[in-house]
């Protein structure tokens, strides 16, 4: 059979597009706090107020005259990302990892030239990656020095952790595994490998790559079932207070780890996909629902909320892997 | 839960007033369900020839008038140098030729479209004829008496009356008052018409006309019309004198119903009338346009706009179709397209080129385009003015082909022209970007996606059936609209998701 069973899928609690869509993003996250979410500037800035970590910002350019200026901000770092502030989907965000005698180099080592850079800059301003096209703002932030932990996990790139948090719940989490085919981008459509994550313990449960089930990464041949996310309680707590400091209802985080600085908001999602289901293995609906039975009058703070999850989302506890 | 109901509410009572509205349009506009319908059309001309006698001539020719299943669509008349004009008192139609001055042979022509039309009733009868006074020698004689008589006895009205008079006079072996009557020189119609007003039935000579594909030189056909009253109400029946059955009103026009005489004529001599016709078929849409009383009907809707305007409406009212295509694939199917209404213009551009020009011509298009746009990718430029650049070139792909087509003899070529520019430009610098960004795996996918949609929107706007049923029944939009809504509140999975999500079904 090349189809699965609507019915399968539904007595597994699997969310489809559409009722992601309608019955999630319509109903809990308002309109008017997209910008808050779909503009990186502005979360970083929430963020600062409410005492989330995110990584260091580097400048801002916002006309064309000043895109000149870009060099000033990463000529003495030791890496650095150029992204649109309201870029969607991973588009147009631009790496660097090395910087050498004013060389620039991409994760995979090709190296960018600074009229590269500009130009893209100059495209970003455009608006060419930013949804709608309208015009838009360049973020150049440090680059994260990625966790020991994750040596031999991922490929030329940042690992992140996206964890999806319904109501103030870190409902389920998965991360997010560069790879060769993603370019060093952390897209499980672009060919990352999404990791499912244990809510109770940051430990691995599934792995997928293109939708599809791997043991093993395609680049390191790393065994994915060791990973274990480190300073899990810090990241988790984090993604639940983000609920807080955005408004939205139904919020994809993602976090990013820090050699030194831990756990950090790299940012926020309004429109949270659905290959988060595929990479723990199970569907999050009766998550869902759980939450949602809850109602609005529990009076839980961050940790209590967090408690709850850990309590009723672990993949043993599972009432669907009874 | 209420906005639940009232969402379901408003759906459905969108849809029914939308299908309500169809019904109704097609049952009193008599509008067919399929374009392929044809009504027919009588062109009738009747050509009338008289001497002049050297002086003013004053000739009046009865026209039909309406009548139960023919509607006149049109009427005209040419005749050289007379003077024309259609009058209509309270008796008959008419045509009235004049001239000052004629002499010699004179030929007159009368044309009249009639269509045969099912809804047209007769006129409605107000008062009975009246009876004439005149005497005919025939009903006045004792054996006329015997007849009415006799007639009078076995029957009930005067429908029935004129039954039994019809039996003696066409009796195989008739009797003796019969041929007493029948020796005189006067026709059958005309002793009927006597012995009927002898009975005090009042009657009403008609001229009517067979109907028969190409006949020339045809005659009226003497009928008579029977009236009777009965509580207030008239009725009249049609009786042939030469027969006893009913008649038959299929292919029978009645041209003349003045009671009168059809051709009057001062200033000439010798006169004859005599009928040709053709039978025409029609679509039934432009045969309805032409029934005169059908106008006021017609007039609040697009059929009422100069044909120029309908002609764009006729693309416009397709595209909620393309919509409603582009809905399904994307919320039923979940098919990626690059843009979302994109699909909808290339289609309709393709029905402007036909769908193998337009998807020849549009591959082309793109695939040259993203090669050059790639060489501007290098050059470092503002968005506005590389989109800009990709107009101007596209521009000058456009015309590069349609003049090598040209040249090459394929005029199917140069509809190229006919692909929005700006859209075009803009779908090659995003999937430029996305070949950058992506892979050609996705731009293949989106671009893919994309010219399916386009193509099953261009099948369903471009079907003869569908242009006809949108164009021609407005309500048909609400149906359409309600169908998007319910598809905007379906919660259920798509079609490739069932494909997506199918590893986790297996895993057991």
């Amino acid at each position: 059979m090349f189809f699965a069973s609507p019915f399968k899928l539904k007595d597994k609690g699997i969310m489809g597009m559409n009722q992601r869509n309608s019955a999630y993003i319509g109903r809990y996250n308002p309109r008017k706090l997209y910008p808050l979410v779909d503009n990186k500037l502005k979360t970083k800035i929430i963020a600062k107020e409410a005492n989330v970590t995110t990584p260091a910002l580097l400048g801002v350019i916002s006309m064309q005259a000043e895109v000149e200026s870009v060099e000033t901000y990463i000529k003495d770092t030791p890496g650095f990302v150029i992204k649109p502030a309201k870029g969607s989907g991973g588009k147009g965000i631009l790496v660097i990892t090395k910087v050498e005698n004013g060389r620039y180099y991409k994760p995979n080592g090709s190296e960018e030239s600074i009229a590269e850079i500009k130009r893209h800059v100059t495209d970003i301003l455009a608006g060419l990656f930013s949804l709608g096209g309208s015009a838009d703002v360049a973020v150049v932030e440090g680059l994260i020095q990625f966790d020991n932990a994750f040596d031999g996990f991922s490929f030329e790139g940042v690992p992140d952790v996206r964890v999806i948090v319904f109501k103030g719940f870190p409902v389920m989490a998965m991360m997010r595994l560069s790879t060769a085919a993603s370019d060093g981008k952390a897209n499980l459509h672009q060919g990352a490998v999404g990791v499912g994550i244990d809510i109770t313990t940051g430990k691995a449960i599934n792995a997928v790559q293109f939708d599809k089930p791997v043991q093993y990464h395609p680049d390191t041949n790393k065994e994915l079932a060791l990973l274990q996310v480190p300073n899990w309680e810090r990241l988790i707590y984090l993604a639940a207070s983000c609920y807080e400091m955005s408004g939205m209802g139904y919020l994809g985080t993602d976090m990013v780890l820090d050699r030194d600085l831990g756990p950090m908001l790299l940012e926020l999602n309004a429109r949270p996909g659905l290959a988060i289901q595929i990479a723990n293995g199970q569907g999050i609906l009766p998550r869902l629902k759980q939450i949602e039975s809850l109602g609005d009058a529990h009076g839980m703070s961050v940790e209590d909320r967090v408690d709850y999850c850990k309590k009723h989302f672990s993949s043993s506890t599972d009432p669907l892997s009874k | 839960m209420n906005a639940r109901i009232f969402f379901f509410v408003l759906v459905a009572s969108l849809m029914l007033l939308g299908i309500f509205q169809t019904v109704q349009r097609h049952i009193t506009l008599d509008i067919p369900w399929l374009p392929g319908e044809t009504r027919t059309i009588w062109n009738i001309d009747a050509k009338i020839n008289f001497n002049a006698k050297d002086g003013p001539v004053l000739a009046t020719l009865t026209t039909p008038e309406a009548q139960a299943g023919f509607t006149k669509i049109s009427q005209n008349a040419a005749s050289p140098g007379y003077g024309l004009s259609f009058l209509e008192d309270d008796d008959a139609k008419k045509a009235e030729w004049t001239i000052r001055k004629a002499s010699g042979k004179q030929t007159l022509y009368y044309n009249i479209q009639v269509l045969e039309d099912e809804k047209s009733v007769d006129r409605k009868i107000n008062e009975m004829p009246a009876l004439f006074e005149k005497e005919y020698p025939a009903s006045s004689t004792t054996a006329g008496k015997a007849i009415i008589d006799d007639a009078l006895k076995t029957s009930a009205d005067a429908f029935s009356f004129t039954r039994e008079v019809l039996k003696q006079l066409n009796a195989d072996v008739p009797n003796q008052n019969i041929t007493l009557i029948l020796t005189s020189k006067a026709t059958k119609t005309d002793i009927l018409i006597a012995l009927l007003n002898e009975a005090k039935i009042p009657t009403k000579k008609i001229g009517a006309l067979i109907l028969e594909d190409g006949r020339r030189r045809q005659h009226l056909t003497p009928l008579v019309e029977v009236f009777q009253e009965s509580k207030g109400v008239i009725t009249s029946q049609l009786f042939d004198a030469n027969s006893i059955g009913a008649v038959n009103r299929d292919n029978l026009l009645l041209w003349d119903q003045s009671g009168k005489a059809l051709f009057e004529l001062v200033g000439g001599s010798d006169s004859k009338v005599s009928f040709s016709m053709i039978q025409q078929e029609q679509p039934a849409l432009s045969a309805l346009l032409q029934k005169s009383e059908n106008e006021h009907l017609f007039n609040f809707s697009i059929h009422s706009l100069p044909v120029e305007d309908q002609s764009l409406f006729k693309g416009i009212l397709m595209i909620p179709l393309g919509v409603l295509i582009v809905v399904m694939m994307r919320v039923l199917v979940g098919l990626k397209t690059s843009g979302t209404f994109m699909p909808v213009l290339i289609a309709m551009a393709f029905i402007q080129t036909s769908l193998v020009t337009g998807l020849v011509g549009f591959i082309l298009l793109v695939a040259v385009g993203l090669f050059i746009r790639s060489y501007l990718s290098h050059l470092n430029l503002l968005l506005v003015s590389r989109i800009s650049t990709v107009i101007i070139m596209v521009i000058l792909l456009i015309a590069l082909f349609g003049v090598l087509s040209y040249k090459l003899g394929l005029t199917e070529g140069l509809k190229i022209t006919f692909f929005p520019m700006i859209i075009l430009s803009w779908t090659i610098e995003r999937m430029s970007v996305l070949w950058e960004e992506e892979g050609a795996k996705e731009v293949m996918t989106q671009g893919g996606g994309s010219l399916l949609v386009a193509i099953l929107a261009y099948f369903a706007m471009s079907n003869d059936v569908t242009r006809h049923l949108m164009f021609n029944f407005i309500g048909l939009q609400f149906v359409v609209m309600s169908l998007v809504l319910l598809l905007g509140s379906y919660t259920g999975y798509r079609l490739l998701e069932l494909r997506r999500f199918k590893p986790l079904v297996d895993k057991e």
